[in-house]
């Protein structure tokens, strides 16, 4: 078992890096000069001169990767081009934003999404296997811009139980911004919600046609202790993979949602970013989001491990 | 005897299953009719819509939906219904060429690492394992915001972005077919690797391609869709539908059909297109579980 | 015990008629069946695949898929009428009265719980038991069916078990609360033939000691006769025959019946090759039925009156049932199975012969997937071959036997370079081959053929039967255009299928046609030699028959060389002019058929041929038994490869050094440290068969 957690977390970190070098690539190694980009074509030598030194761009690509790259592990992740402060405090301000919000539509769509897969499943081919098999196709099909601009248009703009804008201020407190995160929470979860229902339907019913259910239903047990003793575990297992694969959905939601909220969140820094074309604030959170992607992804993995004896003793 | 009659048989009665399991599917049956009509209106959209698309008339700013303009007119005073008709081409040119390509690619690197194994299998997988593990948005507005946003980089980024997914479905695919022994028979009467690639391996590939191509595509429009709400995708005036919907954001308060109007109908392009590569999946692959 | 059989029985099944509802309307999938069972008895459902008996025997206890049911008929369950059972009733009947055992062990447990909690559960249900007794109880019936060590099992996984101890604990499972009625559906199926024998040793031990009644559901006459008292013939739904064992193997009173038995090889050593007798034509769709009998079509001694009504299944004589109208004439088995056959070619194939294909101390080692990070960690050998040396004459059949894991099928694909030899030395006609195939001229690939395992995967599903034959020829021999369609409705013609198959899509062959096709295909360039990896095992009794009989017809017209690979003894000798037994990568036993099979044997052909199913109730075999199971190939035993499961395991020198090769004639080699002489004396009597058949000419 720990040589198998041993053998993942060093895959991870093996994607991790290849990932820095493309993450780096696909912002710094561009046709063209990156000042004059950064500054626009009007600036002046003088202008672009210093910033080419702050950035290191005088120096050999492979030095500035690496020097970038040492930085990014010791903590020091430059200072942002539009802001002039610390990268990093920005970005840890912001990701404890977003890991709020992700908390919240988290507990929304992964039990939900279990509970609603499950029953299609057990019920498969009845008029509920079907309502939540096709309404689950068309959730995963709407864009969060359209599906958070409509729950604005009905909760917000007609009915005025919820606030339009998700302006945080976590100074104070979690409770007083509850309000404004129920929309945006809700927002991310529909895509996933129907992600996760249509995965964990698709287990339950592969589950439901192995021998082994045939076995616990001819020793007599009822159909309770079927599903409780020997359906759910089995069913559960995919379900824990399919959640960390979904997590990178929930980035993609993340960063459409707090846009189309104002959430104070990693999402609007990183657009924030793009538009100031302010290159260590991009670098730093695209970073951030590839490192929590692999370390979900890893804690699945042994948690599947754990969950499975098969893989557990090889 | 003519050598050429078994093949079209073949296909013939392929076609009559597919078409009798599709009877009784109906969701795949209106995705699949609900996607056709958006081609058919990608194709002679610009046509067919009721005014120019470009067309501005101060006078009829924000106008509500009438017999006119049966979708209102925005803040131009242009005409909304025919702005989301000609817009239909753009979607289906950006995702559709960039699924097209990424197929295009992808379908080779698979069948070659998938066939071959070994070394180069494991770190061309590596390296794909690498692009799959940033999210697909993330990447795209990364590389976006490098190389800058035209139609041409939006259909290269959805490329880039699914040529991982496709090659790793055909490389699967391939692992699974090419220790199979009708593989194994044309080896040992000693066919060449191409004809074994296209005649042995991709014939059988087709199927579960098909299905692959088709839910990226509609992925594609969802991303294509979301990348011009954040403002990266296909820049004014073009009548791109979240390059619509972001700009109508603005004044959604007072007139709400300029924006429920794209976003409605981009909501049901990408649901046809899921219930169609759904359908797809049940059809050509019954049994088969999945997303 | 005769005086029980009076009472009355544990299971009755009256005119019961199953019907799955399916989308083209409903199928009677079991039409008026009737059997019973008592107590200490079992009972045998013999059928070939689609016969409908897992569906009786499901049906029975009211188990069957969503769009089954029962149309009619009743079954009673110790008199007591199941239909009159309310659902939560019946579960309670399942487990507590109805124990099952089923064909593959390892999907029938629950991967993700350990074996004792599996198999407590069923006594925490029924006998009330908290989870200490339970456990007890547990250990109790592990031990009863012989499982070593049960108290350690009980804390295993499934994954960590074998297939036979696997089936051990699933029949301890089904036999907890001694219930009356004992349902095994093919449980032996998926296992090897020495754990096979180890199982039905203890089912009929078992039997003995419960008083459960069993049915026992199999397509292998060798096992059913094997194991039951009494057995019913099922063919397309309907019961052909019932009765007493000895009387239905002996004298069959139906034509279906009798022709199976004609289907499978017996044991004809020292016999020349002969065809078998077999069944033309297929088992007609349930959903096709004909209004007169329906095995009419395929029935020798069928006349027109056959074809107007369905004949009763009626009472004959004693213990003995039938669906035939005729059955008086049908005829005694010894003069219609073992006595009207034709001879086809002597067996034989010795020293003086000229090798077409040598193979000297070849080895094959599988490396193993890294484990370690980037491909750093430790990395297992598997010796799936580990120095084998043999030789295949012109025109001649080389038979190799063994189970699975023993590098059979890799010893094959050396040869015909779909895996590279990691050593040793292939030759066909003295010329020493690549060990590529990609590296071998087209006249190297014209002369090797092969015929695989699988017929579903052997063909495309994408490419037309007469291309698919067509492919070789094209590829293989000079002819072209027009000559090769010619050539492929001629090879088609030799399969014995019909020329308007050129256009068929393997999507619509039966299994036995897939085959032909994959027959016809290894001819089409007309190879010298033919690789068959168990090109029937997966096929039923009378499919098998059918094309070994095919199998022998070509060989004798065209003279081509086969290396047959079987895991089945008794078709092995069958078709074998020369027969080699192997186990874990390494040949124990190799020479001309007959003497491989006749003392002085190697141990492990010993226990081979003790353990295979003879088709035969009076057959005498030796019960010798194999401990455990094969070792991994990643860690080869020392010295004698075979010592640490041999009977007759001499000591120290078989654990330490490599056993000698010892000749017995110029045609029979065994690899063991026994001489020869004391082989031969311990092992007179493997088996007896109870009539010498093969002389009854």
């Amino acid at each position: 078992m720990a040589r198998y957690i041993l053998r993942r977390l060093g895959f991870i970190a093996l994607t991790l890096w290849l990932a820095s070098m493309l993450i780096f690539a696909a912002t710094q190694i561009i046709p063209g000069d990156i000042a004059t980009m950064i500054l626009g074509r009007f600036a002046s030598e003088t202008a672009k001169n210093n910033l080419r030194v702050q950035l290191g761009l005088d120096r050999p690509i492979v030095v500035q990767y690496l020097s970038w790259l040492w930085g990014f592990i010791r903590g020091d992740w430059g200072v942002s081009l539009s802001s002039d402060s610390a990268v990093r405090d920005i970005v840890f301000e912001r990701l404890r934003n977003s890991a709020i919000l992700a908390f919240c539509a988290f507990i929304i769509y992964v039990p939900l999404g279990i509970i609603l897969g499950l029953i299609a499943g057990l019920r498969r081919n009845s008029w509920v296997d079907s309502t939540l098999s096709v309404g689950s196709l068309a959730f995963i099909g709407l864009p969060e811009f359209v599906s958070g601009i409509i729950l604005i248009y009905i909760f917000a703009l007609q009915l005025h139980w919820l606030p339009s804008q998700s302006s945080v201020d976590y100074s104070l407190g979690f409770w007083p911004n509850m309000p404004m995160l129920v929309l945006p929470a809700i927002t991310i979860s529909l895509t996933s919600l129907a992600y996760i229902l249509r995965m964990q339907r698709s287990s339950t019913v592969e589950v439901l046609e192995m021998d082994y259910v045939r076995t616990a239903n001819l020793k007599g047990l009822s159909a309770r202790q079927v599903l409780f003793g020997h359906v759910l575990r089995n069913a559960l297992l995919p379900t824990v993979t399919v959640v960390a694969l979904g997590i990178g959905w929930l980035i993609g939601g993340l960063i459409v949602t707090e846009t189309v909220f104002s959430y104070p969140g990693l999402g609007r820094l990183l657009l924030f970013g793009i538009q100031r074309r302010d290159l260590p604030l991009i670098q730093a959170v695209a970073m951030i989001i590839v490192i929590i992607v692999g370390l979900a992804n890893l804690g699945a993995d042994i948690l599947y491990a754990y969950l499975n004896p098969r893989i557990a003793y090889k | 005897m003519n050598p050429s009659s078994p093949q079209k048989r073949s296909r013939s009665q392929t076609a009559r299953l597919y078409w009798r399991r599709l009877k009784r599917r109906p969701t795949a049956f209106v995705g699949i009719t609900i996607f056709l009509i958006f081609l058919i209106l990608a194709l002679i959209g610009p046509w067919i819509a009721p005014h120019s698309y470009v067309a501005q008339d101060v006078q009829l700013r924000l106008q509500p939906p009438s017999l006119q303009h049966p979708f209102g007119t925005d803040q131009f005073g242009r005409d909304v219904l025919s702005r989301v008709i000609v817009g239909t081409r753009g979607i289906f040119l950006l995702g559709g060429i960039g699924t097209l390509l990424a197929v295009l690619i992808g379908t080779p690197i698979g069948l070659f690492t998938g066939y071959v194994g070994g070394a180069v299998d494991e770190i061309v997988m590596r390296l794909l394992d690498v692009f799959l593990s940033i999210p697909s948005l993330l990447l795209a507005l990364v590389l976006l915001s490098t190389v800058g946003p035209s139609k041409l980089n939006l259909i290269l980024v959805v490329t880039v972005l699914y040529v991982p997914m496709i090659a790793r479905v055909v490389r699967s695919m391939t692992l699974d077919l090419k220790n199979k022994e009708f593989v194994e028979a044309a080896r040992v009467r000693g066919e060449r690797r191409s004809y074994i690639f296209l005649r042995e391996i991709l014939p059988s590939a087709v199927a579960p391609l098909l299905v692959e191509a088709s839910m990226r595509f509609s992925y594609s429009i969802f991303m294509v869709a979301s990348l011009g709400f954040l403002g990266l995708g296909v820049q004014p005036p073009s009548p791109d539908w979240g390059l619509q919907i972001n700009e109508a954001k603005n004044f959604f308060y007072a007139a709400p059909w300029v924006l429920l109007a794209p976003a409605l109908t981009i909501s049901l392009l990408v649901i046809s297109t899921n219930l169609m590569s759904d359908g797809l999946r049940q059809i050509m692959q019954p049994g088969r579980g999945g997303l | 015990m005769a005086a029980e059989v009076n009472k009355q029985p544990v299971l009755e099944v009256e005119d019961l008629d199953i019907v799955y509802d399916t989308e083209h309307g409903p199928l009677d999938a079991v039409r008026k069946a009737s059997f019973a069972i008592h107590e200490h008895e079992s009972f045998g459902l013999v059928g070939e695949s689609g016969s409908g008996k897992s569906t009786l025997a499901m049906g029975a206890i009211r188990y069957l898929a969503a769009n089954g049911r029962i149309a009619g008929g009743s079954v009673r369950l110790n008199g007591k009428e199941l239909a009159d059972v309310p659902r939560h009733e019946m579960r309670h009947l399942w487990g507590s009265q109805i124990g099952v055992v089923y064909q593959s062990p390892l999907s029938a447990l629950n991967p993700s719980y350990r074996i004792g909690r599996q198999i407590a559960e069923v006594a925490q249900l029924h006998m009330g038991m908290d989870k200490a007794k339970s456990s007890a109880r547990a250990i109790e019936m592990l031990t009863k069916v012989a499982m070593p060590d049960p108290e350690s099992v009980m804390r295993r996984y499934p994954h960590q078990l074998s297939g036979g101890m696997l089936q051990r604990c699933v029949i301890a499972m089904a036999l907890m609360t001694n219930p009356s009625l004992l349902i095994m559906d093919e449980p032996t199926t998926a296992l090897d033939v020495t754990t096979q024998a180890v199982v039905l040793d203890l089912v009929w031990g078992l039997k003995q000691q419960f008083d459960s009644a069993i049915l026992y559901i199999t397509h292998d006459l060798g096992v059913v006769a094997k194991i039951c008292d009494r057995i019913g013939v099922l063919y397309a739904g309907e019961f052909m025959e019932q009765g007493d064992l000895r009387q239905i193997f002996h004298t069959p009173i139906h034509p279906y019946m009798l022709n199976l038995l004609g289907c499978v090889p017996h044991f004809d050593l020292g016999q020349a090759k002969r065809s078998l007798v077999c069944i033309p034509g297929f088992i007609p769709r349930i959903d096709e039925l004909p209004d007169g009998c329906i095995f009419a079509e395929r029935c020798e001694w069928a006349e027109e009156a056959c074809t107007v009504e369905r004949p009763p299944f009626v009472h004959t004589k004693d213990d003995h049932y039938t669906a035939c109208r005729r059955w008086e004439i049908v005829p005694p088995v010894d003069e219609h199975v073992f006595a009207a056959t034709s001879e086809l070619a002597q067996r034989g194939g010795g020293e003086d012969e000229a090798h077409l294909v040598e193979a000297t101390d070849v080895r094959k080692i599988f490396r193993t997937p890294s484990t370690g990070l980037l491909g750093r960690g430790e990395r297992h050998d598997i010796h799936a071959v580990d120095g084998m040396t043999l030789w295949i004459s012109h025109g001649r059949t080389l038979g190799i036997v063994g189970e699975s894991g023993s590098g059979k099928t890799t010893v094959a694909r050396t040869i015909i370079g779909l895996e590279e030899a990691t050593s040793g030395e292939i030759k066909l006609h003295d010329e020493v081959l690549a060990t590529s195939l990609s590296k071998r001229p087209r006249s190297v690939l014209k002369e090797i053929q092969m015929v695989f395992q699988n017929p579903d995967a052997s063909l495309n599903p994408h490419t037309s039967v007469g291309e698919a034959i067509g492919r070789p020829v094209r590829l293989l021999t000079d002819a072209s255009g027009a000559e090769i369609q010619a050539r492929v409705l001629e090879l088609l013609d030799a399969v014995q299928l019909p020329s308007n198959y050129y256009y068929r899509m393997p999507g619509e062959l039966s299994g036995g046609e897939k085959q032909r096709v994959a027959i016809a295909r290894a001819f089409a360039a007309d190879p010298e030699l033919i690789l068959c990896d168990e090109p029937i095992s997966s096929l039923d009794v009378s499919v098998q028959g059918a094309l070994m009989n095919l199998l022998m017809t070509l060989q004798a017209e065209k003279g081509t060389s086969f290396l047959f690979i079987s895991h089945d003894l008794s078709a092995v000798q069958h078709l074998s002019d020369w027969i080699s037994v192997v186990y874990l990568g390494h040949m124990m036993e190799w020479g001309d058929a007959t003497k491989v099979l006749t003392p002085p044997f190697h141990p492990y052909t010993e226990a081979l041929l003790s353990a295979v199913p003879v088709a035969d109730p009076d057959a005498k075999q030796a019960n010798i038994r194999l401990e455990g199971s094969v070792p991994s190939a990643m860690d080869i035993p020392p010295g004698c490869r075979f010592h640490p499961r041999c009977p007759r395991c001499l000591g120290d020198i078989c654990r330490t050094e490599e056993p000698p090769w010892r000749e017995d004639g110029g045609d029979h080699w065994i690899y063991c440290h026994i001489p020869l002489e004391e082989l031969r004396e311990m092992e007179a009597g493997t088996l007896e068969l109870a009539t010498e058949r093969g002389g009854a000419e």
